[in-house]
Protein backbone atom coordinates (compact mmCIF):
# COMPACT_ATOMS: atom_id res chain seq x y z
CA UNK A 1 0.00 0.00 0.00
CA UNK A 2 1.42 3.33 -1.02
CA UNK A 3 2.05 6.18 1.29
CA UNK A 4 -1.16 7.84 0.21
CA UNK A 5 -3.12 4.93 1.60
CA UNK A 6 -4.92 4.08 -1.62
CA UNK A 7 -3.06 0.95 -2.67
CA UNK A 8 -1.05 2.43 -5.51
CA UNK A 9 2.39 1.49 -4.15
CA UNK A 10 3.24 -1.52 -6.35
CA UNK A 11 0.91 -0.83 -9.22
CA UNK A 12 -1.48 -3.52 -8.02
CA UNK A 13 -4.48 -2.01 -6.33
CA UNK A 14 -5.15 -4.93 -4.01
CA UNK A 15 -6.69 -2.70 -1.40
CA UNK A 16 -9.43 -0.45 -2.62
CA UNK A 17 -9.89 2.84 -0.83
CA UNK A 18 -12.71 2.72 1.66
CA UNK A 19 -13.96 5.96 0.16
CA UNK A 20 -13.19 7.77 -3.04
CA UNK A 21 -10.27 10.23 -3.15
CA UNK A 22 -12.68 12.91 -4.40
CA UNK A 23 -14.78 12.55 -1.34
CA UNK A 24 -11.77 12.21 0.89
CA UNK A 25 -10.30 15.47 -0.32
CA UNK A 26 -13.57 17.39 -0.75
CA UNK A 27 -13.22 20.64 1.13
CA UNK A 28 -15.77 20.96 3.87
CA UNK A 29 -16.11 23.86 6.24
CA UNK A 30 -18.19 24.15 9.35
CA UNK A 31 -19.98 27.07 7.69
CA UNK A 32 -21.09 24.85 4.78
CA UNK A 33 -23.26 22.68 6.95
CA UNK A 34 -26.49 24.42 7.83
CA UNK A 35 -28.94 22.17 9.57
CA UNK A 36 -31.94 24.07 8.27
CA UNK A 37 -34.20 23.63 5.30
CA UNK A 38 -36.32 26.51 4.04
CA UNK A 39 -38.90 25.95 1.33
CA UNK A 40 -41.24 28.72 0.22
CA UNK A 41 -44.29 28.07 -1.96
CA UNK A 42 -47.35 30.00 -3.00
CA UNK A 43 -50.61 28.57 -1.85
CA UNK A 44 -53.75 28.58 -4.01
CA UNK A 45 -55.42 31.26 -1.90
CA UNK A 46 -53.02 34.22 -1.98
CA UNK A 47 -51.06 33.02 1.03
CA UNK A 48 -47.46 31.92 1.10
CA UNK A 49 -46.29 28.87 2.99
CA UNK A 50 -42.79 28.74 4.46
CA UNK A 51 -41.85 25.18 5.30
CA UNK A 52 -38.98 24.92 7.73
CA UNK A 53 -37.05 21.81 8.68
CA UNK A 54 -34.14 21.09 10.99
CA UNK A 55 -32.85 23.26 13.81
CA UNK A 56 -33.45 27.00 14.16
CA UNK A 57 -30.78 28.54 16.35
CA UNK A 58 -28.38 31.48 16.45
CA UNK A 59 -26.53 30.03 13.46
CA UNK A 60 -29.41 29.06 11.21
CA UNK A 61 -32.02 31.71 12.05
CA UNK A 62 -30.54 34.33 9.66
CA UNK A 63 -31.45 32.04 6.76
CA UNK A 64 -35.04 31.85 8.01
CA UNK A 65 -35.10 35.61 8.52
CA UNK A 66 -33.90 36.18 4.95
CA UNK A 67 -36.68 34.01 3.52
CA UNK A 68 -39.41 35.73 5.53
CA UNK A 69 -38.01 39.22 4.87
CA UNK A 70 -37.87 38.53 1.14
CA UNK A 71 -41.54 37.49 1.09
CA UNK A 72 -42.61 40.58 3.01
CA UNK A 73 -40.49 42.84 0.82
CA UNK A 74 -42.32 41.38 -2.18
CA UNK A 75 -45.63 42.43 -0.63
CA UNK A 76 -46.82 39.08 0.75
CA UNK A 77 -48.36 39.74 4.14
CA UNK A 78 -50.33 36.55 4.82
CA UNK A 79 -47.93 33.81 5.76
CA UNK A 80 -48.17 30.28 7.08
CA UNK A 81 -44.96 29.07 8.65
CA UNK A 82 -44.86 25.29 8.88
CA UNK A 83 -42.74 24.10 11.80
CA UNK A 84 -43.70 20.43 11.54
CA UNK A 85 -40.22 19.35 10.49
CA UNK A 86 -38.43 21.61 12.94
CA UNK A 87 -36.72 19.64 15.69
CA UNK A 88 -35.44 22.57 17.70
CA UNK A 89 -36.02 26.31 18.03
CA UNK A 90 -34.40 28.82 20.37
CA UNK A 91 -34.96 32.47 21.25
CA UNK A 92 -33.26 33.73 18.09
CA UNK A 93 -35.68 31.65 16.03
CA UNK A 94 -38.60 32.99 18.06
CA UNK A 95 -37.22 36.49 17.48
CA UNK A 96 -37.30 35.96 13.72
CA UNK A 97 -40.92 34.81 13.86
CA UNK A 98 -41.92 37.74 16.08
CA UNK A 99 -40.12 40.18 13.77
CA UNK A 100 -41.97 38.76 10.78
CA UNK A 101 -45.32 38.98 12.54
CA UNK A 102 -44.68 42.61 13.51
CA UNK A 103 -43.89 43.57 9.93
CA UNK A 104 -46.88 41.84 8.33
CA UNK A 105 -49.25 43.28 10.91
CA UNK A 106 -48.17 46.77 9.87
CA UNK A 107 -49.73 45.90 6.50
CA UNK A 108 -52.84 44.23 7.88
CA UNK A 109 -51.47 40.72 7.41
CA UNK A 110 -50.72 37.92 9.80
CA UNK A 111 -48.50 34.90 10.40
CA UNK A 112 -49.99 31.57 11.39
CA UNK A 113 -47.90 28.65 12.50
CA UNK A 114 -48.29 24.91 11.97
CA UNK A 115 -46.84 23.03 14.90
CA UNK A 116 -47.69 19.83 16.75
CA UNK A 117 -44.29 19.05 18.30
CA UNK A 118 -44.95 19.21 22.07
CA UNK A 119 -41.42 20.39 22.90
CA UNK A 120 -41.68 23.33 20.51
CA UNK A 121 -45.24 24.13 21.56
CA UNK A 122 -43.94 24.21 25.13
CA UNK A 123 -41.50 27.00 24.19
CA UNK A 124 -44.37 29.02 22.71
CA UNK A 125 -46.34 28.34 25.89
CA UNK A 126 -43.56 29.39 28.27
CA UNK A 127 -42.90 32.61 26.40
CA UNK A 128 -46.58 33.50 26.06
CA UNK A 129 -46.30 33.51 22.29
CA UNK A 130 -49.30 31.18 22.03
CA UNK A 131 -51.38 34.29 22.63
CA UNK A 132 -49.70 36.21 19.83
CA UNK A 133 -49.43 33.60 17.08
CA UNK A 134 -52.18 31.45 15.74
CA UNK A 135 -50.83 27.91 16.15
CA UNK A 136 -52.56 25.13 14.21
CA UNK A 137 -52.24 21.39 13.82
CA UNK A 138 -52.20 21.42 10.03
CA UNK A 139 -51.65 23.71 7.08
CA UNK A 140 -55.29 23.74 5.98
CA UNK A 141 -56.44 25.06 9.35
CA UNK A 142 -53.64 27.65 9.43
CA UNK A 143 -54.57 28.90 5.95
CA UNK A 144 -58.28 28.96 6.71
CA UNK A 145 -57.62 31.17 9.74
CA UNK A 146 -55.77 33.70 7.57
CA UNK A 147 -58.93 34.54 5.70
CA UNK B 1 -20.29 33.23 41.05
CA UNK B 2 -18.07 31.47 43.52
CA UNK B 3 -16.66 28.00 42.88
CA UNK B 4 -19.24 25.45 43.89
CA UNK B 5 -18.94 22.93 46.67
CA UNK B 6 -19.37 19.59 44.99
CA UNK B 7 -22.29 17.61 46.27
CA UNK B 8 -21.99 14.19 47.89
CA UNK B 9 -23.47 12.53 44.84
CA UNK B 10 -21.02 14.19 42.43
CA UNK B 11 -20.15 11.87 39.53
CA UNK B 12 -17.71 13.90 37.49
CA UNK B 13 -16.91 17.14 35.74
CA UNK B 14 -16.78 17.63 31.99
CA UNK B 15 -15.30 20.79 30.50
CA UNK B 16 -15.78 21.97 26.94
CA UNK B 17 -14.36 25.06 25.27
CA UNK B 18 -15.92 26.23 22.01
CA UNK B 19 -15.11 29.16 19.73
CA UNK B 20 -17.58 31.96 20.39
CA UNK B 21 -19.19 31.64 16.99
CA UNK B 22 -22.80 30.72 16.20
CA UNK B 23 -21.86 27.57 14.28
CA UNK B 24 -20.37 26.00 17.42
CA UNK B 25 -23.38 26.44 19.70
CA UNK B 26 -24.91 23.21 18.38
CA UNK B 27 -21.80 21.36 19.55
CA UNK B 28 -22.26 22.64 23.11
CA UNK B 29 -25.92 21.74 22.98
CA UNK B 30 -25.27 18.18 21.84
CA UNK B 31 -22.41 17.65 24.28
CA UNK B 32 -24.55 18.68 27.23
CA UNK B 33 -27.35 16.45 25.96
CA UNK B 34 -24.91 13.52 25.89
CA UNK B 35 -23.83 14.26 29.47
CA UNK B 36 -27.43 14.63 30.63
CA UNK B 37 -28.18 11.32 28.97
CA UNK B 38 -25.79 9.65 31.43
CA UNK B 39 -28.04 10.84 34.26
CA UNK B 40 -31.62 9.74 34.89
CA UNK B 41 -33.14 12.76 33.15
CA UNK B 42 -36.26 12.30 31.06
CA UNK B 43 -36.17 13.08 27.34
CA UNK B 44 -38.13 16.27 28.01
CA UNK B 45 -35.67 17.38 30.70
CA UNK B 46 -32.76 16.78 28.32
CA UNK B 47 -34.49 18.94 25.70
CA UNK B 48 -34.87 21.68 28.35
CA UNK B 49 -31.16 21.45 29.15
CA UNK B 50 -30.19 21.64 25.49
CA UNK B 51 -32.18 24.80 25.00
CA UNK B 52 -30.93 26.41 28.22
CA UNK B 53 -27.27 25.78 27.39
CA UNK B 54 -27.71 27.02 23.82
CA UNK B 55 -29.39 30.17 25.13
CA UNK B 56 -26.50 30.76 27.53
CA UNK B 57 -23.94 30.38 24.73
CA UNK B 58 -26.00 32.68 22.51
CA UNK B 59 -26.05 35.33 25.24
CA UNK B 60 -22.24 35.09 25.53
CA UNK B 61 -21.86 35.52 21.76
CA UNK B 62 -24.33 38.36 21.49
CA UNK B 63 -23.08 40.26 24.54
CA UNK B 64 -19.37 39.94 24.04
CA UNK B 65 -17.58 41.81 21.34
CA UNK B 66 -14.05 40.51 20.97
CA UNK B 67 -14.50 37.29 22.94
CA UNK B 68 -12.87 34.26 21.40
CA UNK B 69 -14.03 31.27 23.38
CA UNK B 70 -16.81 30.07 25.65
CA UNK B 71 -16.29 27.53 28.42
CA UNK B 72 -19.04 25.07 29.30
CA UNK B 73 -18.34 23.25 32.57
CA UNK B 74 -20.72 20.49 33.58
CA UNK B 75 -20.77 19.06 37.09
CA UNK B 76 -22.78 15.85 36.93
CA UNK B 77 -24.37 14.35 40.02
CA UNK B 78 -26.96 11.63 40.41
CA UNK B 79 -29.52 14.19 41.54
CA UNK B 80 -28.72 17.12 39.27
CA UNK B 81 -26.60 18.69 36.54
CA UNK B 82 -24.91 22.00 37.20
CA UNK B 83 -23.59 23.88 34.17
CA UNK B 84 -21.38 26.94 34.10
CA UNK B 85 -21.17 28.90 30.86
CA UNK B 86 -18.70 31.78 30.68
CA UNK B 87 -16.86 33.75 28.06
CA UNK B 88 -13.08 34.20 28.03
CA UNK B 89 -13.23 37.73 29.43
CA UNK B 90 -14.91 36.43 32.55
CA UNK B 91 -12.48 33.51 32.74
CA UNK B 92 -9.54 35.90 32.58
CA UNK B 93 -11.02 37.90 35.43
CA UNK B 94 -10.89 34.75 37.51
CA UNK B 95 -7.19 34.37 36.67
CA UNK B 96 -6.57 37.89 38.01
CA UNK B 97 -7.81 36.86 41.42
CA UNK B 98 -10.99 37.21 43.37
CA UNK B 99 -10.46 40.86 44.24
CA UNK B 100 -10.95 41.97 40.67
CA UNK B 101 -13.98 39.86 40.01
CA UNK B 102 -17.11 41.95 39.83
CA UNK B 103 -19.85 41.52 42.34
CA UNK B 104 -22.90 39.84 40.93
CA UNK B 105 -24.79 42.33 38.87
CA UNK B 106 -27.67 41.83 36.57
CA UNK B 107 -27.75 43.74 33.35
CA UNK B 108 -31.21 44.70 32.21
CA UNK B 109 -32.81 43.65 28.99
CA UNK B 110 -31.18 40.35 28.12
CA UNK B 111 -34.58 39.38 26.89
CA UNK B 112 -36.02 36.09 25.91
CA UNK B 113 -32.85 34.03 26.41
CA UNK B 114 -32.56 34.64 30.16
CA UNK B 115 -36.30 34.25 30.55
CA UNK B 116 -36.22 30.86 28.86
CA UNK B 117 -33.29 29.61 30.96
CA UNK B 118 -35.07 30.67 34.13
CA UNK B 119 -38.18 28.84 33.02
CA UNK B 120 -36.41 25.65 31.98
CA UNK B 121 -33.84 25.27 34.76
CA UNK B 122 -34.35 24.97 38.51
CA UNK B 123 -31.75 27.57 39.40
CA UNK B 124 -29.93 30.31 37.53
CA UNK B 125 -27.31 32.83 38.62
CA UNK B 126 -25.85 35.10 36.03
CA UNK B 127 -23.72 38.10 35.39
CA UNK B 128 -24.04 39.76 32.05
CA UNK B 129 -21.76 42.74 32.11
CA UNK B 130 -20.54 44.60 29.02
CA UNK B 131 -17.28 45.43 30.81
CA UNK B 132 -16.43 42.22 32.63
CA UNK B 133 -17.99 39.55 30.46
CA UNK B 134 -20.74 37.00 30.79
CA UNK B 135 -21.17 34.11 33.17
CA UNK B 136 -24.24 31.97 33.71
CA UNK B 137 -24.48 29.17 36.24
CA UNK B 138 -27.52 26.96 36.11
CA UNK B 139 -28.74 23.77 37.72
CA UNK B 140 -31.37 21.28 36.74
CA UNK B 141 -32.51 18.64 39.20
CA UNK B 142 -33.46 15.17 38.05
CA UNK B 143 -37.21 14.67 38.03
CA UNK B 144 -37.95 18.10 39.49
Amino acid sequence: VGSNGFGSGNGSPRFLPFRSPERHYAKRHVGDILDIKVHVRESDDDAYVVELGGEIDVYTSPKVKDAITELIDQGHYNLVIDLEKVRYIDSTGLGVLIGGLKRVREHGGTVNLVCTNPQIKKIFDITGLVKIFGIFDDEAAAKKALA
Amino acid sequence: VNAPELSNDHLGTVELRIPSKPEWVAVARLAVAAIANRLPFSVEEIEDLKLAIAEACTICIQQGSGIKTIDIICDAATSHLRVEVRDDRYRNLGALGGAKRPTMSVAEGEGLGIFLIQALMDNLEYNVDPQYGTELVMTKRVGA
